[in-house]
């Protein structure tokens, strides 16, 4: 029990005493989930939006798809991606396996569902007499689009900060596709994994803790921002 | 002009998403080395140790993933890796006879020993290795196995057919934990059971313990536990982009006065970790 404890003042250690294993840790996990985040907020959020607000044949079947894809298990993603992006894979002579960016692209598969289906039943939760009001209002095929949009734009916030939340506490994608290797593509979770492996509790128990205060910075900025 | 410019504005983010992409096969130096290896070289810290010593001597950068020696061996086989520091003599063979390999060479041991905890319920101390594992299989003791592939993990099963034992693989007493090394050992001392391990992993769970750990070795020293390492070069028949020469210069390095002296001079608690034996 008492390595909680001292994982607690090593966290603290680890911060601030500017361990560079760490702070390389922290940089690729920052790294992969904002690249991953990116892609998938631009393409998600337009997507889930078309999904929601849109009616064509087949979208109950398009969004059961989504919705099951949201389950994808971690390492399942890692292993496919593993099997492109290996050196005899259809996608290996762009040399991404045990590289960030390979990680990247799972994290991608990883988060796109969860933004996606979270998008479209944000879009679809707004106020059936939005339509109508906007349109008395003589508003556009446009307006109407981006009105709807804004009014949706807490959940889909919401949805955004749980894709994100997994992409960031990951491990199968990045130990698969990444391979965990030092200075280059060690995220915090695979050290936390390596840790524990090792039998050094406390220090996974100590990056475990870095990893809640990156989340903790990320969420805090985002409800200071839709503050204001 | 001005229409071109505000396209290549509209496309600039697209032409960095496509950069980053590409980035990594063009920039690929070539004076970087990929090894897959065991975690017991990692965990233990050898390879931390090592390698800035053959970066120096080499101007090589060597990068390694740690994972079972399964694992490794696939990596090898799929052209991930340049090299391999793996430990599973006969699977190794096989794979060098497959073409997937070249030059495999012994590099050092350690050796495995059985540990369990200090009551010693199946009274296997002192025991020879099949004696131990009929004794734990007629009490029924708690025994741990990793279940993962590993290089441990395949001398466990060897072990239990040079007993000509079955493979207690469905009994109730038998834990397959398909986890690392000492997690397992963890596992092991959760449930007072008893593991087979290389000493090297075992010497860093004593270290870590304070020096007075609630597991204790108990079978050691019988010929068919030793646990050789080899480095074996991924053959560039079988993957035209492996980098043979630098994992070549790697192999003789390894075989080499420098690193065979460094290997043995690495201790924990004073006592060495592995024993050179490259020829």
């Amino acid at each position: 029990m008492d390595f909680i404890l001292q994982g607690l003042r090593q966290a603290f250690l680890l911060l601030f005493s500017g361990n560079a294993e760490t702070y390389s840790a922290v940089a690729a996990t920052l790294t992969v989930s904002s690249y991953a985040m990116a892609v998938s907020l631009a393409v998600g959020i337009p997507s889930g939006f078309a999904l929601g607000h849109l009616r064509f044949a087949g979208r109950r079947q398009v969004r059961l798809v989504v919705d099951t894809l949201m389950s994808l298990p971690t390492v399942f993603i890692g292993l496919i991606v593993y099997a492109f992006v290996s050196r005899q894979g259809p996608l290996g002579h762009m040399g991404l396996l045990f590289t960030l960016q390979g990680i990247a692209i799972g994290l991608t598969i990883l988060a796109l569902p969860v933004v996606i289906s979270l998008s479209a039943a944000a879009v679809e939760s707004t106020d059936a007499s939005l339509r109508t009001t906007l349109l008395s209002l003589g508003a556009g095929n446009r307006q109407l689009m981006f009105g709807t949009l804004w009014e949706a734009r807490h959940a889909i916030l919401a949805g955004s900060l749980a894709a994100y939340g997994r992409v960031m506490t990951e491990v199968g994608i990045a130990m698969i596709v990444g391979g965990n290797i030092k200075w280059h593509t060690r995220t915090i979770t695979t050290a936390i994994a390596l840790e524990t492996n090792k039998g050094q509790f406390a220090m996974g128990i100590a990056l475990g803790l870095v990893l809640l205060l990156i989340a903790f910075i990320v969420n805090g900025s985002v409800s200071f921002l839709r503050k204001r | 002009m001005k229409t071109l410019f505000s396209s290549m504005k509209r496309h600039f983010l697209w032409i960095l998403i496509l950069a980053w992409l590409c980035g990594p096969a063009l920039a690929a130096e070539p004076q970087q080395l990929l090894m897959a290896t065991t975690t017991s070289t990692d965990n233990t810290g050898l390879l931390d140790y090592l390698a800035p010593h053959f970066t120096k001597a080499t101007g090589i950068d060597i990068r390694w993933t740690a994972t079972g020696t399964g694992k490794a061996l696939a990596l090898g086989q799929n052209c991930d890796v340049d090299v391999l520091l793996v430990h599973a003599p006969a699977a190794e063979k096989k794979y060098v006879e497959a073409g997937y390999g070249q030059n495999r060479r012994e590099i050092m041991y350690n050796d495995f020993v059985f540990i369990g905890p200090t009551a010693d319920p199946a009274g296997v101390k002192g025991k020879s290795v099949a004696e131990a594992l009929e004794a734990i299989k007629a009490k029924k003791a708690a025994f741990i196995s990793r279940g993962d592939n590993s290089g441990t993990h395949k001398m466990e099963i060897e072990l239990w057919q040079l007993a000509k034992l079955p493979q207690p693989e469905k009994e109730s007493w038998y834990v397959s934990t398909g986890q690392g090394m000492l997690t397992s050992i963890n596992i092991a001392a959760e449930k007072s059971g008893y593991i087979l391990t290389d000493r090297g992993t075992y010497i860093k769970y004593a270290h870590d313990k304070g020096g007075q750990p609630p597991m204790v070795v108990l079978v050691e020293g019988d010929d068919v536990l030793r646990n050789q390492y080899s480095v074996i070069e991924v053959s560039p028949k079988n993957c035209a982009n492996a980098k043979a020469d630098l994992a070549r210069k790697f192999s003789d390095w390894m075989a080499g006065a420098e690193a065979q002296k460094l290997i043995g001079d690495f201790k924990l608690l004073g006592q060495p970790l592995f024993i050179p034996n490259a020829k």
